[in-house]
């Protein structure tokens, strides 16, 4: 085990703190650069939709999981970033210009939002939150001028320095990769300086926070402002990368994704948005091995165990119905979801963590050092 | 006139649903501060049922009726054991991402078993109508208001004149203090998900002959009734279905009067005038902290 020494608050708030993270991370990144080069383009363009995810789920944490405002109103935002994405590349506006637009406009709205909000608390501020995704989806589908309407609306591919970056090329790929870790650094960064700081401590308990001189009202705005921006950008990249938009794409469905994406990795560290995408991103790819292979291989199984060749067939038939049943996906979303909060509420990051501890601590490992407080008294109404 | 008089009832008729559905959140929240997001899916869950006992099974109306509101209040019970219960106490956000879990996994597994189709139940108040001069009130309207007015005042006896509706407040104001007081806590809290879940079912059921039964009913609807449970002010019996009935009557005289879209997000702009004016909603109770 590694011990470190820290003399001041400089070490304490190093975002490199000792060299295993230069390889570790430096192996990663050469992983992840020479990608595309040798994975099919399927898994490439996979990747290239984590990238997306993770970029929004970074900016859901930081609302979320740093600041404690739950929000299920991000494919709103997301929305808003691709639809002025595609609006303004109709008058011909370059890539990086409309690319900076959408993400301060997605910004600005995010600030608009986070007023409101102020005065709310939990449930009230969720609710609030899914309504203003309605409306903004109500929006898109009505003013037809702008959105066309339901009958959405076409993407060019990015023009960049006078070169093409089509969607499915190594190009995109390296835009959104880039961006992320451009993201992930970014908000590190912030995490660690006193707005940071200041978005902890409001999580924990507003009430110290404020007593402590925290501007509270201008921080919630600030972080409502900083997660709308990030997700502005990515869904600028979205609108590219799906190359169009409609307004049915952007539902409540969407904006449970992203919470999914935080909560599965763990609302407590930037690796969880990371973590998260990949799991969500790999339920896909996971249906369509469950509907092709599995039915196969039950029918195998039972046939090893001496079923009857008419009974192997039923089993197969039966086994291929319920993996193609229309509503598989969502009673497999539902169930994660579940499940994640009942076993595992710090998600991936946290299991990560706690297998780590398990073999530094070995054998004086406890259980309960991860083990969440109950609270009964407390009343969150009163808060 | 004649033409508002119509709106306002089948208005009233509809917020009367949401109010049950709002009635239901109110109860569950009241009593263990769960704000339970599959609401909606309880409810389209028990028209399945009763359309299962009535339209399948071929039994009377008011036997399936009573047939589905048993066991979706079972059901109840059995989702508080075995999402709700493990994680009470743990930060609000966990629990509402439970019972959004929940719901997804309802909504699936109805579809699935009973497919995607709309489904219809008969009912004795399917047909016919009242008419008071030249307006003409159909009976499937009618009686989802006169149980709505039922069930409330059903309710409202039971909290406040029984023990039981008793010990269902105290656990709710200090779940600890109750527990210290020899209250039943989890076992009333067992109780209240079952009301609620037979709450639901009775709206899901009341409502078969106006939108029909399909799996997604519970979260356009469910979504719907929070707007109500806001305006009435979370936590407040009657509020919920004032609350309920005056979004239904502002849904439908939007659809009436204001040009097309408005219908669908009217509730959602009541509902965040409300947050902003006036949080607490029309008949609840505001409390601050004190430090």
């Amino acid at each position: 085990m590694r011990f470190l020494f820290k003399t001041d608050y400089e070490d304490d708030i190093r975002l490199v703190p000792h060299s295993g993270y230069v390889i570790s991370y430096g192996v990663l990144l050469a992983v992840l650069a020479i990608a595309p080069f040798v994975l099919s383009s399927y898994i490439v363009s996979q990747l290239v939709f984590v990238c997306i995810y993770a970029t929004v789920g970074v900016g859901l944490m930081i609302l979320t999981g740093f600041t404690g405002q739950a929000s299920l109103g991000h494919a709103a935002f997301l929305a808003i970033g691709a639809y002025t994405a595609g609006f303004l590349q109709q008058y011909n506006v370059p890539f990086p210009v409309y690319f900076l637009a959408a993400g301060l406009l997605t910004g600005a709205i995010g600030a608009m939002v986070g007023f409101p909000a102020l005065r709310l608390q939990g449930i009230y501020l969720v609710i609030a939150t899914i309504s203003f995704a309605f409306i903004v989806e109500e929006i898109l589908a009505r003013w037809e001028s702008v959105t066309h309407g339901n009958e959405g609306m076409r993407v060019k591919t990015i023009q960049l320095l006078g070169t093409a970056v089509p969607r499915d090329s190594p190009g995109f790929y390296f835009l959104c990769l880039g961006f992320l870790i451009l993201t992930i650094l970014g908000t590190l960064n912030l995490l660690r300086s006193p707005t940071g700081r200041a978005f902890v401590a409001i999580r924990d308990s507003e009430t110290a926070a404020r007593s402590m001189g925290v501007n509270v009202s201008l921080y919630k705005v600030k972080s409502f402002a900083i997660s709308a921006a990030i997700t502005g950008f990515a869904g600028v990249l979205f609108a590219h990368k799906l190359s169009f938009i409609s307004p049915e794409m952007f539902t409540l469905q969407l904006s449970i994704e992203f919470i999914i994406v935080i909560l599965i990795g763990g609302t407590f560290s930037l690796h969880g948005a990371v973590l998260g995408a990949i799991f969500l991103v790999m339920i896909d790819p996971f249906l369509t091995y469950l509907k092709d292979d599995v039915p196969g291989m039950i029918a195998g199984v039972a046939a090893t165990f001496g079923a009857g060749k008419e009974a192997v067939a039923h089993i197969k038939d039966n086994a291929a119905a319920v993996a193609s049943a229309n509503g598989l996906k969502g009673a497999i979303y539902g169930l994660i979801i579940v499940l994640f909060v009942l076993f595992e509420p710090l998600g991936l990051y946290g299991r990560w963590l706690k297998i780590k501890l398990f073999f530094q601590l070995f054998p004086l490992y406890k259980r309960a050092t991860f083990k969440r407080q109950k609270i009964y008294v407390k009343s969150e109404r009163n808060r | 006139m004649l033409d508002f008089v119509q709106q306002l009832v089948s208005g009233i008729a509809l917020g009367c649903v949401y109010g049950l559905i709002a009635l239901g959140f109110v109860l569950v929240y009241k009593a263990t501060e769960v704000v339970n997001f599959a609401q909606g899916d309880l409810m389209m869950l028990g028209g399945f049922f009763a359309f299962t006992f009535i339209g399948m099974l071929g039994l009377n109306y008011w036997l399936g009726f009573a047939g589905a509101v048993i066991c979706m209040a079972l059901f109840g019970m059995l989702a508080e054991r075995v999402v709700v219960r493990p994680i009470l106490g743990y930060p609000q956000f966990s629990i509402i991402m439970a019972t959004i879990g929940l719901g997804y996994f309802l909504r699936s597994i109805a579809g699935m078993i009973w497919g995607t189709d709309d489904l219809k139940i008969e009912t004795p108040f399917s047909q016919g109508v009242l008419r008071i001069g030249s307006l003409v009130l159909a009976y499937d309207k009618l009686s989802v208001i006169a149980a709505t007015i039922i069930l409330c005042g059903l309710l409202y006896l039971f909290f406040n004149r029984t023990t039981l509706g008793t010990a269902m407040r105290a656990s709710s104001e200090n779940m600890l203090a109750a527990y210290y007081m020899g209250i039943p806590v989890k076992r009333v809290v067992s109780i209240v998900w079952a009301i609620s879940a037979a709450v639901a079912t009775a709206a899901g059921v009341l409502l078969a002959p106006i939108t029909f039964i399909h799996s997604n009913v519970g979260l356009v609807l469910g979504l719907k009734a929070f707007p109500a449970a806001v305006l009435g002010g979370f936590g407040s019996i009657p509020g919920a279905v004032v609350g309920g009935v005056l979004i239904g009557v502002i849904e439908s005289m939007a659809g009436f009067y204001l040009p097309q879209g408005w219908k669908d997000v009217a509730p959602y702009i009541v509902l965040l005038v409300v947050l902003l004016l006036k949080p607490e909603g029309l008949f609840g109770v505001h409390t601050r902290k004190k430090v």
